[in-house]
């Protein structure tokens, strides 16, 4: 065990991947150099694994899309990196018809086994090309596999799971998270499961289920009210397709249920979550299901007021589970 | 200093006046919203009459057991947030703004708690919540123990607090006096008792009131609610009884007999569209009559239903106000407690009362002369004679007895 931020531990992930697998090899906007990536999650890859294998990308996310799937049809685990997730929309038609579906127009004689990483979220005062939550573009598109990281120890499994596996992932990485969290985490190999929603604390007063920056927000408000109420905390893991079965049976546990995404709430994720819930988990409810998200307004702005103004806050966070509690 | 003033507030129509039954506060006492703050006692309904805001009661302005009318000055409260304040109130106030609590959440279930509560077989009207406004919250069902020691031990604690502050008048006191016979108990009679000696004697005084009796031969019902009433017990939580198919046949009587549920009132017969039935419950010391609502529109599994929560409504105290409103005729069960012959008192200004006997095994003549062994019920009706006279009461009662005689094993209680 050693302690590492979320984004040591995603840099270590890629440098395991790396070494186990020579097929796997990263892309991006200055993820190759000494630079190592806007964020430096790439950093000193190049010059372990080489230019071939760790190197930059013009300035066009369709062509890094498209190439990383033209290397994942050749069979290469390729990672593709999008500078930010408020860079992907170029993208798009190589991820959602090529990427996707890949496995299903082949009949499956090809597919793309490919990791798209990009970071996403607020909080960092990046401005609306800099902020932005993507996610629910792509959520709802069978083929596709959605998934966050929300601790340190998934940002490492996590990861090594989406390089590992035979379908394409988008792989979303809360940018305020890269350095504000640190834990001690396995120095071996291990993985995550891609498929599974994740309890990570048991209650018995109100339900939590969250992702990215929100789950570290649940998290605290569940210890700052410990002593009043028991709070279930879920992270959510996969944003496409949801684990319905972790989801309801923590739902089941409660009764009341709250939300949070830091994305602006219609046609969030957690609308998909809620529907779920309702379709399914009507007669275990006991109050109704409450999301915190983002207000309608088109993207999170620069000024530090309405920055703050628009990203859910820890405040709100607990006042909300409160309520529940007392509901 | 903001200051509020609290009043007596409309306890249902035609309720004019309301006796002051029990304080729950006094002064200096802290309440929020809808936190009950007096017990009153109007048309036997006893109702707890909620605060309207947040506050520091400052003084109370009526005096236990005095008759007030409905508009009455009754409590003043100092509603300054300074003083009011209490460490929870911020958050309160702000969770009000998302998740609406009102004064009708006690009544609301969520529908985990209908689920739990059916699966347990729980009545919900003696589960006390624990919720935003009193709301019955999944937990407090889980947690829910069948005649639950816990709770009661502390009202009765609250209660003789209370007394020893400040006798209360309200309550059936016993004392020794000097009489002609020195053995005689002197019992006060206490505003139920009183409120139910003011309509019975209305009752006699103003209605003309006559009397017949008819016999029925419930025989088929009998067999019927018997191969039932295991299962019966098993599915829906509560148990059937006789006394929901007399409700039906009586209510599906009066849709051809509308002049049975009427009331006389200034020389006018008020004939009411919706049948409403009145059922006697006795309590202790007491007795109530909630209304089952629109009867016609219900199954004899719904009316079952309906005297269940009833009922348990008036042991529990949990009644509201509108259970016992608009009750447009009566029927009594007093073959419950072994009656086989009585006379009812009209339930004023209702135009009838229907007595449902206890129903005893009879050696009978059949219809081919040959003897049997029927089971027999006697239901006598007390009419009121200036709206009804005795063909009408006889075609009425008859149709009660074709709609009981018909029941079988083929009859349908959903």
């Amino acid at each position: 065990m050693s302690e590492k931020s979320y984004l040591e531990a995603l840099n270590i992930a890629i440098t395991e991947e790396m070494q186990r697998d020579e097929g796997v090899m990263i892309f991006g906007e200055d993820v190759g150099g000494v630079k190592g990536g806007v964020f430096g999650v790439t950093k000193g890859l190049a010059e372990k694994f080489g230019d071939q294998r760790v190197f930059n990308s013009p300035l066009g996310e369709s062509e890094i899309a498209g190439l990383a799937v033209g290397l994942g049809v050749m069979g290469h685990h390729a990672i593709a990196e999008f500078q930010f997730a408020d860079y992907i929309l170029p993208a798009v038609n190589q991820i959602m018809s090529e990427a996707t579906k890949m496995r299903y127009k082949s009949g499956g004689d090809w597919s793309a086994p490919i990791v798209m990483r990009t970071p996403y979220g607020g909080g960092v005062r990046g401005g609306f090309y800099h902020s932005q939550s993507t996610e629910k573009i792509f959520a709802g598109q069978p083929g596709l596999r959605i998934v966050t990281p929300s601790t340190v120890y998934d940002a490492k499994g996590l990861l090594k799971s989406a390089i590992r596996s035979e379908d394409p992932v988008l792989f979303y990485e809360h940018k305020k998270l890269y350095r504000s969290i640190k834990d001690d985490i396995p120095d071996d190999d291990y993985t995550v499961p891609l498929d599974k929603a994740n309890v990570v604390k048991n209650g018995d007063d109100v339900t939590v289920i969250a992702y990215g920056m929100m789950l570290q927000f649940a998290l605290k408000a569940a210890e700052e009210l410990k002593n009043e109420f028991s709070v279930e905390v879920v992270d959510l893991r996969s944003l496409y397709p949801i684990d319905k079965s972790t989801v309801l049976e923590a739902v089941r546990k409660t009764g009341k249920v709250l939300l949070i995404t830091e994305d602006t709430k219609e046609g969030s994720v957690m609308n998909n979550v809620s529907a779920i819930i309702a379709e399914e988990a009507l007669f275990d409810l006991d109050a109704p299901i409450k999301i915190l998200a983002g207000p309608d307004s088109p993207s999170m702005p620069y000024a530090k007021d309405l920055e703050d103004a628009f990203l859910v806050n820890q405040e709100q966070v607990t006042q909300s589970i409160r309520e529940l509690a007392e509901f | 200093m903001s200051e509020l003033i609290i009043k007596m507030p409309p306890l249902g129509e035609s309720v004019t006046e309301a006796t002051v039954s029990q304080w729950m506060v006094k002064p200096g006492d802290k309440v929020k919203k809808y936190d009950p703050i007096l017990e009153a006692i109007s048309d036997k309904v006893v109702t707890e009459i909620p605060s309207s805001d947040d506050g520091v009661v400052t003084e109370l302005l009526v005096a236990e057991n005095d008759v007030v009318p409905i508009g009455t000055d009754i409590l003043k409260m100092n509603t300054d947030s300074s003083e009011s304040e209490t460490k929870e109130e911020p958050k309160k106030q702000a969770a009000s703004s998302i998740l609406t609590a009102s004064n009708t959440a006690a009544a609301r279930y969520s529908p985990a708690v209908l689920k739990i509560a059916g699966e347990k077989g729980i009545d919900l009207s003696l589960v006390s919540g624990t919720g935003k406004g009193g709301r019955i919250t999944r937990k407090d069902v889980l947690n829910y123990q069948p005649e639950s020691t816990v709770s009661q031990p502390a009202e009765v604690v609250s209660k003789i607090e209370t007394t020893s502050q400040q006798p209360l008048e309200s309550q059936p006191q016993v004392s020794q006096v000097q009489s002609s016979n020195s053995n005689d108990v002197i019992v006060k009679a206490g505003p139920v008792r009183k409120m139910i000696a003011k309509n019975m004697l209305k009752s006699v005084q103003e209605i003309p009131q006559a009397w017949t009796m008819i016999e029925v031969d419930v025989t088929g019902l009998v067999k019927l609610r018997n191969s039932l009433k295991n299962d019966f017990k098993e599915q829906n939580g509560f148990g059937l009884s006789y006394f929901p198919f007399f409700v039906k046949a009586v209510s599906a009587a009066l849709k051809n007999n509308p002049k049975l549920n009427s009331s006389w009132q200034n020389d006018e017969i008020i004939q009411h569209k919706d049948i409403n039935i009145s059922i006697a419950v006795a309590t202790e010391d007491a007795l109530f009559v909630p209304v089952i609502k629109h009867v016609d529109r219900l199954s004899i599994t719904g009316i079952a239903s309906e005297v269940s929560r009833l009922a348990n409504g008036v042991r529990n105290n949990t009644l509201k106000g509108s259970d016992s409103e608009g009750g447009t005729i009566t029927v009594n069960n007093t073959g419950s407690f072994g009656s086989i012959e009585s006379m009812g008192i009209i339930n004023y200004p209702q135009a009838a009362i229907l007595q449902v006997e206890s129903i005893r095994k009879e050696l009978s003549v059949l219809d081919d002369d040959s003897f049997g062994i029927r089971n027999k019920v006697n239901l006598c009706l007390t009419l009121d004679h200036r709206i009804l006279d005795g063909l009408a009461a006889g075609k009425f009662l008859n149709e009660v007895k074709v709609n009981l005689e018909a029941i079988d094993q083929n009859t349908n209680i959903y």
